[in-house]
């Protein structure tokens, strides 16, 4: 169970939304700086969101923003951005959200195991408290997991 | 036994679910294959699955069904997730 890469680049700290959609084109423009993502990958997870709901938001705090493998992924990685004011999606139970993950995954096949890999470090429950109070790239790589 | 989870896009929440599920399940030492899809091919791929895991939003797309409908409100609770699928079945 390998974690997608989490580069720095893929970090953004303390950013500034106005709402749930430039949260989450936050979370695919860095997927986009770290190059496993196009810039229109963004599109395709605000798209997910209008057709279905904010399912997304799949614990209180956090929004898995994600889309299918398709034309805008360049290959798999994860993107971490934390909210300086937190943003509502509209969900029933885990608004309001301070952190977006962005899962980009080139092959259907593959996905398992990475988010058997994230599964993994979200059963502990302070990870998503954790990551909205980290102030440093380093200090997310850390409760991410990612090897040094 | 077969149990669906069901999201958007068939990969990322619906396999954080089934990951999670299975955990669960072997804790309760319950013998279950646990398949992610995606709500397009929900008809189809559960139409021999006893329960349904999901998200509030897509209850109503899901519709009639024999299977189970079961809401998750946290996929990273498997506290939740154990009373739920032990309330389901057993």
């Amino acid at each position: 169970m390998t974690l997608p890469p989490l580069p720095e680049s893929a970090i953004v700290i303390g950013a500034h939304a106005a709402d749930w959609r430039a949260a989450v084109t936050l979370a695919g423009d860095a997927l986009a700086a770290s190059g496993v993502a196009r810039p229109e990958y963004s599109r395709e997870m605000i798209r997910m969101i209008e057709e279905h709901g904010p399912y997304v938001v799949i614990a209180p705090g956090l929004a898995l923003a994600h889309a299918r493998p398709g034309p805008e992924v360049l290959g798999d990685g994860l993107s971490v951005v934390t909210l300086a004011e937190p943003v509502s999606f509209g969900h029933p139970y885990n608004d309001p959200v301070s952190v977006i993950l962005g899962l980009a995954i080139l092959t259907a096949d593959r996905h398992l195991a990475a988010v058997a890999a994230v599964a993994n470090i979200f059963n502990d429950s302070t990870a998503i408290a954790d990551l909205a109070a980290a102030t440093t790239a380093a200090e997310v790589q850390q409760i991410m997991r990612v090897p040094a | 036994m077969k149990i669906v989870t069901i999201c958007g896009a068939g990969i990322g929440s619906s396999g954080i679910l089934k990951v999670n599920a299975e955990r669960v399940l072997r804790k309760l030492d319950l013998d279950a294959t646990v398949v992610a899809a995606d709500i397009s091919s929900v008809k189809d791929v559960a139409a021999d699955a006893q329960v349904i895991l999901t998200s509030p939003e897509f209850v109503e797309t899901i519709g009639k069904t024999f299977a189970d409908v079961i809401v998750i409100e946290n996929y990273f609770d498997t506290e939740e997730l154990t009373q739920k699928l032990r309330a389901a079945l057993e």
